[in-house]
């Protein structure tokens, strides 16, 4: 009988015939930390007796939720890291680099591999053909500590792609489309496998996009195959070593299959408090909005900022709406400027953040008025995320999210955007 | 034997709600932190909630973030065993691995305020309030092995590594 995706990376990692439902040990081959959860992670790293990283496995650690730290409890919470990513010669990126899923997408992520990281959107590696996980910092000490982790092999559900997405609608919008059909439990201890004819017509920056998001339907990895588009990205990554094709076996057996016509697809928006509470953008028109964010490990990529920057250009902001964009990582907010983009946003009243979380968790750069209604292409909306339990969240596409920023009202960004 | 009262939680509390971003500068300071425990969920817990209770839910229990601090504040505030008809995959594995008993089982009959009695060996679950016997699914074996040590640290202090042996 063939293997899931799912099967195949933790039968090579684990070294044993991994099946579904099926408990393994299984090597790691990337474990990585970030700044509100690092601290946990080495104190229960030391409480568990371990006197340094196993030597197995590539660990690396982010300073991107706090980044720069708006308070003093923070910044000693980086020091802490920082001295001990030295001290053991751990890979380390410092304020201002960017997201780590970004990072790891960028420069460490190789197809085939397990990797295991203490934040949920972990998931966003699956996008260069990795089995990705998140877990909680005491998992994630052991698994640096062994360079080992227990796993459960999950069923996967295929959901297979056809077609291609329309002007006008993104790869947030086809995921956002999925979470809503399936619910936030609908994927819970599965993989999503995504494949289909209309896969090659997915760039890994979308595919990243779509991973991310696949912890919001309660999956455990968000797997795509390692294919010619990944080959690629490697390459102009300067990882062409790091190829590995991958892809599931034709007669693995799958949970479930759900077939998406990419065509049928529309710009969608997750409203308040759930990921799942999804409809069309045109449905929400008229809904005032104060803050757009435009960026994060969601859609913080060069691409995403270019379909903003585009719908912006020569354009202002309606004045009540406040425009924030975070570029995911230094690289891309490097290119950025080099291709005009933040010119673009600058001029439009927008506010550039450094290179991070932003306001997404709530802790700082953007944090919600009581009453005040958030449009932003992060990936969670629930109660009092952006710090203010009285806000309201919706989540979109950078298009959507451009586009609303200027009428000031939810908008459909096909409104905007030449169609013919 | 468990014996506590329940505080009743309806579907979907993430752990955005269980334990707020905004409080991110306290993870360091885990008894100021636990103070805000469900504090976006109900604020009024943590006045209210006494060592030896129960947190009941509906369906997704802890969906969100990987954040561990949230089954910690919870185990932190005094509850002993959370009771859920579902729970998301990465607060369960962390609540296992911090001791915290977390118990699947149709919660619909629970109210809140109910006084509860909890057998972990006989899988019983006794509402006395209203005279109600539940049981709970059995929890994967081995996690099952690391709650009955404790927590994942002590499993491994015992273990050494991972014993998915069927015997362990």
């Amino acid at each position: 009988m063939g293997k899931t995706l799912a099967e195949k990376i933790l039968s090579m990692r684990s070294g044993s015939d991994a099946r579904s439902g099926e408990i393994v040990v299984t090597d790691v081959s990337l474990v990585f930390f970030q700044d509100t959860t690092g601290p946990l992670t080495l104190r229960q790293f030391r409480e568990a007796g371990f006197d340094k990283p196993a030597a197995s496995v590539r660990a690396a650690f982010f300073l991107d939720h706090a980044a720069p730290c708006p308070n003093r409890e923070l910044a000693d919470d980086h020091t802490f890291i920082r001295n001990f990513a030295f001290n053991n010669g751990c890979d380390f990126y410092d304020v201002g680099e960017g997201v780590c899923h970004q990072i790891v997408a960028e420069l460490l992520a190789r197809p085939g591999d397990v990797i295991l990281g203490t934040d949920s959107h972990t998931v966003t590696a699956g996008g260069m053909g990795a089995f990705a996980c998140g877990m909680g910092s005491t998992d994630g000490a052991i698994a640096l500590g062994l360079g080992k982790t227990w796993l459960r092999v999950p069923e996967s559900i295929r959901v297979l792609v056809s077609g291609s997405l329309p002007r006008g609608v993104y790869a947030k919008d086809l995921i956002l489309y999925l979470i809503g059909l399936i619910s936030a439990d609908g994927a819970t201890y599965k993989a999503l496998e995504f494949s289909g004819r209309g896969l090659p017509t997915i760039s890994i920056p979308e595919r990243l996009t779509i991973a991310n998001m696949s912890v919001e339907a309660g999956a455990k990895a968000g797997i795509f195959p390692s294919d010619e588009v990944t080959r690629v990205y490697l390459e102009t990554q300067g990882r062409g070593d790091d190829f590995m094709a991958l892809t599931p076996d034709p007669d693995a057996v799958y949970e479930d299959t759900i077939e998406i016509d990419m065509a049928s697809t529309v710009p969608m928006v997750a409203k308040p408090h759930s990921v799942d509470n999804t409809a069309p953008a045109a449905e929400l028109k008229g809904t005032a909005i104060e803050q757009v964010v435009i960026g994060t490990c969601t859609n913080g990529r060069l691409e995403d900022l270019a379909v903003a920057a585009h719908i912006l250009k020569g354009k202002r902001r309606n004045p009540g709406t406040r425009l924030l964009v975070v570029p995911a990582s230094r690289l891309i907010l490097q290119k950025a400027i080099d291709a005009g983009y933040v010119r673009t946003f600058i001029e439009a009243g927008g506010i550039i953040l450094p290179p991070g979380c932003g306001p997404c968790l709530g802790l700082h750069q953007g944090v919600l008025a009581s009453g005040e209604r958030c449009l932003s292409t992060a990936n969670r909306n629930f109660k009092g995320r952006m710090g203010n339990p009285e806000s309201y969240i919706y989540l979109g596409s950078p298009a959507t999210a451009a586009a609303t920023a200027l009428r000031g009202e939810i908008t459909d960004p096909r409104e905007l955007i030449d169609i013919t | 034997m468990l014996k506590g009262r329940a505080f009743k939680f309806g579907s979907g509390i993430s752990t955005d709600q269980i334990i707020p971003g905004r409080y991110a500068y306290l993870r360091s300071n885990l008894p100021e932190l636990s103070k805000h425990a469900m504090e976006d969920a109900d604020p009024d817990f943590i006045c209210r909630v006494k060592e030896g209770d129960f947190i009941v839910a509906g369906s997704n229990f802890g969906l969100g973030s990987s954040r561990e601090h949230a089954p910690l504040v919870i185990k932190m505030a005094g509850i002993r065993a959370i009771l859920a008809k579902s729970v998301a995959r990465i607060f369960f594995r962390n609540a296992i691995n911090l001791g915290l008993p977390v118990l699947l089982c149709d919660t619909d009959s629970i109210d809140d305020g109910d006084e509860l009695e909890i057998s972990l060996e006989s899988g019983i679950i006794r509402d006395v309030t209203n005279c109600r016997v539940i049981g709970f699914d059995k929890i994967p074996e081995i996690m099952l092995c690391i709650l009955n040590e404790g927590g994942l640290l002590p499993y491994l202090k015992k273990h050494g590594s991972f014993d998915i042996s069927s015997d362990s």
